[in-house]
């Protein structure tokens, strides 16, 4: 690799509150090619990136950008020279067009007003390379993620950047848009920019990198200088010890159903879902984004009201219409998004995990300290989760989160519960000690349901498998017969997707 | 399910992510710093300024003269906390006295009756502003507004802005009260503090605030009745600003229409100087008290400065801004 046409770090280091979350990283991003960057939440990945990117500065080394020094004062100065992230968190003028989006910052002006014909021709065409059609001159409002995000490496691609760090562009996209990010990473590269790509999918890390770099503990701990490595082998050196990621079967269920749901239905979003769980079963829930699965549990876990239909639990029909009249059934929900729906993050664990129960558990009496810290320290001890109980849980990592927001619900004794992407955004050893916290919560007896968008979690949690398309429930698979295809043929159906 | 699992999950970074924060014994303290130190600060400068300053009379008198503004900010206190706003507590005290006073003169009701009638109304009245808030979907500002609006002219209407006088003698009696130099007055606001306090900190429903003010949507999902805890907090501080309505009449021996006077932005000041945080979640009845001592030392001792009472407001502003500061300072420090 000629070092004139590279991204260089040396001794990189970037502390915070006196903790180096990268430690003194020394890594080459060559252009025209793409880099896969690995590692768990927390390895330091993600600071990494933003001060190459000019959002944080370093505390110590240097960055060479062509053989240049580089020191970015902001994200729009290493824009200037040529350095784009694409984040995860895609925040877009939601009011404005598409093309205005993609131009944000730079409008073209013609005779004192915006140039609309230029940014909509540009736009279209940048947009047509991806692979999408959309009519730039939308407003954004009312776009899929996935769209979004192709709205914004456009934006990114039009800068003609010379290197360009996509932080897991895949997390919230189902198979056929994480196809085409993919494609769109491979046009970037094609183009002679040099690409980064963090993910935690580690098939579409190896599909697409030439090069693997992991980080652990804020160091680069190890480098593959192909794409071609086992997926073991990157696990090992993410976590530094082995394990696999083969899922056990579960232990067999109960004949006594527990949940049962008769034709539910909500006007424009779902109909006609019927399925029943048992006790002691794993029911997954599969499909694209879109098909209706948060919608059908939000409406079973009373978040929102259904429009018609029926749910039983032990043989009872119960009348959902609240949070509360779900919990006090014994039905729990885990919903899809822990920062906004989850937990309250400027409060402490054992708060998080008390805060359904207090009513519950001290009506008639006082809530102390001393009885938040048991029952805390309990679910702490169970889960493993690490970090200070005296923390608000906004500083815990990801995968911790998660665990608190799992002990707030298990805390309560579900009959039902009910589980909304269990996994996102969480770390790879978080993510195996949630899957055992699964099987044994349905070991004992809970009646668990699963919705995922990793089709390879689905699978290798269930007894069965729901898949829903577009609002239906298409089929339900046992586990013997879900397979990956299968599945993917339900979820989609026959109709292909469009996107006005 | 705990020794295979503490293996797995690779953590040793996870408490390396976490800076080291030294947590007081009482985490309230951190957030009273700043405050504090401003009403220490006040003192000594108050009391170099005039010898009359730090006495036990006017020192009593301070206390006599925060308590209506005390109780209100207790209410207000609570309204601020689910991320709320109450901009009517002035008025409704305004219009709940001037209707106690109106029911007792006009109507002949019994005295006591009569003010127990104007509570009922103040908290009416805050549980409308609740409903509007939280089942309407009326913003709190705008809802609010509406209310202080309304209760204004109501209150003026009453008596076509005239003053009624005439209340039996045992109620200003009472309102100059003292125990030992403790007025009567602050005294029930020292209770009123003390049991939302309780309320606050060990209570379910009153721990619920602090769930709804952090995250509503979290709060609604853990199967707390969000709607209805927050029509009940309104209807508290309605029912606060009906009590302030009381002692307002008792100080003054008179019901007077514009009772509501400049009270609303001393209120917000108290409780945003003492660190409750207005986008909810953050503050404790601790913390708007020190407000309230802020506020009430600068009032009472500018007293005897010779600066003229219209810089009050002046210096009242300023404070609200470093108060904020250096709240945010304290924050950025932890």
């Amino acid at each position: 690799m000629r070092t004139e046409s590279s991204l260089v770090c040396e001794g990189l280091t970037k502390s915070f509150g006196g903790i180096s979350v990268v430690d003194s990283v020394n890594l080459t991003i060559p252009s025209g090619k793409v880099v896969g960057l690995i590692g768990e939440n927390g390895a330091g990945k993600s600071t990494w990136s933003s001060m190459v990117a000019g959002i944080h500065r370093p505390n110590s080394g240097r960055m060479l950008l062509d053989g240049v020094e580089y020191a970015p004062e902001s994200p729009a100065d290493a824009l200037h020279n040529g350095v784009a992230l694409i984040q995860q968190e895609i925040r877009m003028a939601l009011n404005l067009s598409v093309a205005e989006n993609i131009f944000l910052g730079r409008l073209p002006m013609r005779r004192g007003r915006v140039n609309k014909d230029e940014i909509n021709e540009r736009s279209a065409d940048a947009l047509k390379m991806l692979g999408v059609s959309i009519d730039p001159r939308r407003t954004v409002r009312g776009l899929s993620t996935a769209v979004q995000q192709t709205i914004e490496i456009a934006k990114a691609i039009l800068r003609e950047p010379r290197y360009v760090i996509f932080d897991e562009p895949s997390a919230s996209l189902t198979a056929t848009e994480t196809d085409r990010v993919l494609h769109q990473i491979a046009v970037l590269k094609d183009s002679g920019a040099g690409v980064v790509f963090i993910s935690h999918r580690l098939d579409e890390v190896r599909q697409i990198s030439s090069k693997i770099l992991c980080m652990r503990d804020g160091k680069v701990a190890k480098e593959w200088e192909t794409g071609a490595v086992p997926t073991e082998e990157l696990v090992q050196a993410m976590v530094g010890r082995d394990f696999t990621f083969a899922h056990k079967k579960p232990v067999a269920a109960s004949e006594k159903i527990v949940l049962e749901v008769k034709n539910l239905k909500r006007e424009g979003v779902f109909r006609d879902i019927s399925f029943s769980v048992r006790e002691g079963e794993i029911l997954g829930i599969a499909g694209l984004v879109g098909a209706g699965r948060t919608e059908v549990v939000r409406a079973i876990a009373g978040a929102e009201k259904a429009d018609s239909g029926d749910i039983f639990v032990d043989g009872m029909l119960v009348k959902i219409k609240s949070p509360s009249s779900a919990i006090n059934a014994g039905i729990f929900m885990v919903p899809e998004d822990r920062k906004t729906q989850g937990l309250n993050l400027a409060q402490t664990s054992p708060i998080n995990i008390a805060s359904p129960w207090e009513r519950v558990l001290r009506k008639k009496g006082i809530v102390t300290p001393s009885w938040l810290r048991n029952l805390a320290q309990e679910s702490t001890k169970d889960f493993g989760i690490r970090g200070s109980l005296e923390l608000p849980t906004l500083r815990l990592s990801g995968g911790n989160q998660q665990k608190v927001l799992l002990a707030k619900w298990l805390a309560g004794a579900p009959k039902i519960l009910i589980l909304d992407e269990p996994t996102r955004g969480v770390d790879v050893g978080a993510k195996i000690a949630i899957y055992e916290i699964i099987r044994q919560v349905a070991a004992k007896g809970v009646a668990v349901v699963v919705v995922s968008s990793e089709l390879e979690e689905v699978l290798g949690l269930s007894h069965r498998v729901l898949v829903m398309s577009r609002g239906r429930q298409q089929t339900i698979l046992d586990r013997g017969k879900a397979t990956s295809q299968t599945v993917m043929n339900f979820a989609v159906g026959l109709s292909s997707e469009s996107l006005k | 399910m705990t020794e295979d699992k503490k293996e797995l999950v690779s953590d040793s970074k996870k408490a390396s992510f976490i800076p080291p924060v030294r947590i007081f014994k009482a985490s309230n303290f951190r957030m009273l710093g700043g405050p504090l130190i401003g009403l220490v600060v006040l003192l000594i400068v108050f009391s170099l300024m005039s010898p009359y300053f730090l006495t036990a009379q006017n020192l009593s008198n301070l206390l006599q003269q925060v308590a209506i503004l005390g109780i209100m900010a207790a209410g207000a206190t609570l309204v601020i906390l689910i991320a709320g706003i109450d901009l009517s507590v002035a008025a409704v005290m305004a219009l709940t006295l001037m209707f106690s006073a109106w029911l007792y003169e006009s109507l002949q009701l019994p005295f006591i009756l009569a003010l127990a009638a104007g509570l009922a109304l103040g908290a009416a009245i805050g549980a409308i502003n609740g409903m509007l808030t939280a089942y309407a979907k009326i913003q709190p500002f705008v809802a609010t507004l509406a209310t202080m609006s309304i209760c204004l002219g109501l209150s003026l209407l009453i008596t076509n802005g005239n003053t009624i006088n005439g209340f039996p003698t045992w109620f200003s009696e009472a309102a100059s009260a003292d125990i030992w130099l403790i007025p009567l007055q602050a005294i029930l606001m020292f209770a009123i503090f003390g049991f939302l306090s309780l309320w606050l900190k060990f209570r379910p429903t009153g721990r619920a605030l602090y769930a709804i003010g952090g995250n509503e949507e979290v709060a609604r999902l853990s199967g707390l009745n969000v709607r209805l805890i927050k029509t009940l907090v309104y209807a508290i501080a309605g029912g606060l600003a009906g009590v302030a309505g009381w002692l307002n009449m008792a100080t003054l021996d008179s019901a007077q229409p514009t009772a509501a006077g400049s009270y609303l932005l001393n209120v917000i000041a108290v409780v945003v100087i003492g660190g409750a945080s207005l986008s909810g979640g953050a503050g404790t009845m601790g913390s708007t008290l020190l407000g309230l001592f802020v506020v009430g030392v600068i009032n009472n001792g500018m007293s005897f400065s010779g600066i003229s009472p219209n810089a009050k407001p002046v210096v009242i502003g300023v404070i609200i801004i470093l108060a904020v500061l250096a709240d945010r300072k304290t924050a950025a420090a932890n």
